[in-house]
């Protein structure tokens, strides 16, 4: 038989972790990684929290900053074909098409694209506004960040927050304009992002909650009510895209992501499988609903599942049947840890089974999470790991059960 | 097999308690505790922890 041949599409976390579980699994497999990015694929997390406050000191700091981004891998050089910095623009009967007009021909292509961010549709401010996403937005933002310097922050999400966090460390005047009653309402449900929101605020963040931007001054934002925010650097941090301009027309579902079955096959499309940020897939931990999930846990599993189903169809057997991986993510905010295993945003209800929400930043707090009576999530705020470890282990045994069940 | 971890790396965010309980551990002061030679067996769930750790901290050889 011919040697495999699969075109992993995104040079990120999830196509490499998909190229290495591939050459794993299929180590005659001839695989290729095209990214968009001109880079080997690099670690995003740190660029809102460590890496920007590296790349603030300057441009001597890029290529350390950087190097530290880089991600190790299991690859030797000659392993797989790296095609970086070229975006895929379609697939046509199983061949992945180029920006330059390559057409590579594939056994099986990998969805790997990942996210953009979004951003808001209204004119003006063009040099002051920046997004977060890659090496490339935070050497951009990073120059603006000098201290003293007023920062509006539109969003306040994850990265949003820490962006403002950041911010605040390295001295600048920090304002958060979030349409949604809390910042981290989504992820973190009313009680718990309360709190947050109150240690943005005694960390000297202001915050308009409940608010959003109407329009770009000349030297300010302007609010839905009216109100002026003066802004030398503005952050648009409002969530994200999935990147699936390039699927278009190839019979996917792409309503939101990519829509897969619990292999990571992609509906509709034979021999196509999506991964990481992008794939919209059934975890039985939970429901049966798909659902994209942008942790970054999620890339290295999903990366691993696609692989194994690629490895058991090639080889003529069914791939394993059940795919339930324990979401988690983490967030640092102030020096504060914040760590969730299991999907906090399912739940119905919250309980703080240690400590106190007003004592935030004091004392270790955990937080269990449920759904009609049935924990799905356990979140740690400044609490010890092995807290966590302990929380979250009981939490995986609980919702194994019901797998099984 | 043979694991190390770069305690310099580590923010102790206990993925690869959660990936690999039979290999690594918190001791009662909170502090990573590791086996540092595992049986070949756990070979898989040693290297699950390592792709699970957001610190690219730990090594196996």
């Amino acid at each position: 038989m011919a040697r495999p041949r699969i075109v992993i599409v995104g040079a990120s976390l999830a196509g490499l972790r998909c190229a290495e579980a591939v050459k794993a699994a299929m180590p005659d497999a001839r695989v290729v990684l095209a990214g968009d990015e001109p880079h080997r694929p690099y670690n995003r997390p740190p660029l809102s929290k460590d890496a920007m406050e590296g790349l603030a000191k300057g441009q001597d700091a890029a290529q350390p900053v950087f190097d530290k981004l880089l991600l190790r891998s299991k690859l030797g050089a000659d392993d797989i074909e790296m095609r970086l910095g070229c975006a895929a623009t379609g697939l046509d009967e199983g061949r992945v098409i180029l920006a330059d007009g390559t057409r590579l021909k594939a056994d099986w292509v990998v969805a790997a694209t990942g996210l953009r961010p979004r951003r808001l549709p209204l004119k003006g401010a063009e040099g002051r506004r920046h997004v977060l996403r890659s090496f490339e937005d935070a050497q951009r933002l990073s120059p603006a960040l000098r201290p003293g310097a007023r920062l509006v922050v539109i969003g306040g999400g994850f990265i949003g927050c820490e962006i403002a966090a950041t911010a605040r460390k390295l001295g600048l005047q920090v304002a958060i304009v979030e349409p949604a009653p809390q910042p981290m309402l989504r992820a973190l449900g009313t009680r718990v992002a309360a709190a947050m929101a109150a240690l943005h605020r005694a960390n000297g963040v202001r915050l308009y909650a409940g608010r959003s931007v109407s329009a770009f001054g000349p030297d300010h934002v302007v609010l839905d009510d009216g109100d002026r925010l003066e802004a030398e650097v503005i952050v648009e941090a409002l969530g994200s895209l999935p990147n699936t301009g390039w699927l278009e027309g190839s019979g996917a579902d792409l309503s939101d992501g990519v829509l897969t079955d619990g292999h990571m096959l992609a509906e509709g499309v034979p021999n196509l499988l999506a991964v990481g940020d992008i794939a919209r897939f059934p975890n039985p931990l939970f429901d049966t609903v798909p659902r994209r999930i942008e942790h970054w846990c999620v890339p290295g599993q999903t990366a691993k599942r696609a692989a194994e189903t690629i490895a058991a169809l090639s080889a003529g057997r069914q791939p394993s049947v059940c795919f339930a991986p324990m979401p988690s993510f983490w967030s640092d905010q102030y020096g504060l840890r914040l760590q969730s295993f299991g999907a906090p945003a399912l739940a119905d209800s919250q309980t703080v089974i240690e400590g106190d929400l007003s004592q935030i930043g004091r004392a270790p707090i955990l937080v269990e999470y449920a759904r009609a009576g049935r924990p799905v999530a356990v979140t740690g705020i400044g609490a010890p790991p092995a807290m966590i470890a302990r929380h979250s282990a009981r939490l995986t045994k609980a919702l194994s059960e019901t797998v099984s069940a | 097999m043979k694991i190390t971890v770069d305690m310099e790396a580590c923010l102790l965010h206990g993925q690869c308690v959660i990936a690999a309980p039979e290999i690594f551990s918190f001791d009662d002061d909170g502090g990573l505790v590791w086996v540092a030679a595992p049986d070949e067996g756990l070979r898989d769930d040693a290297e699950a922890a390592a792709d699970a750790c957001p610190e690219q901290a730990i090594v196996i050889a």
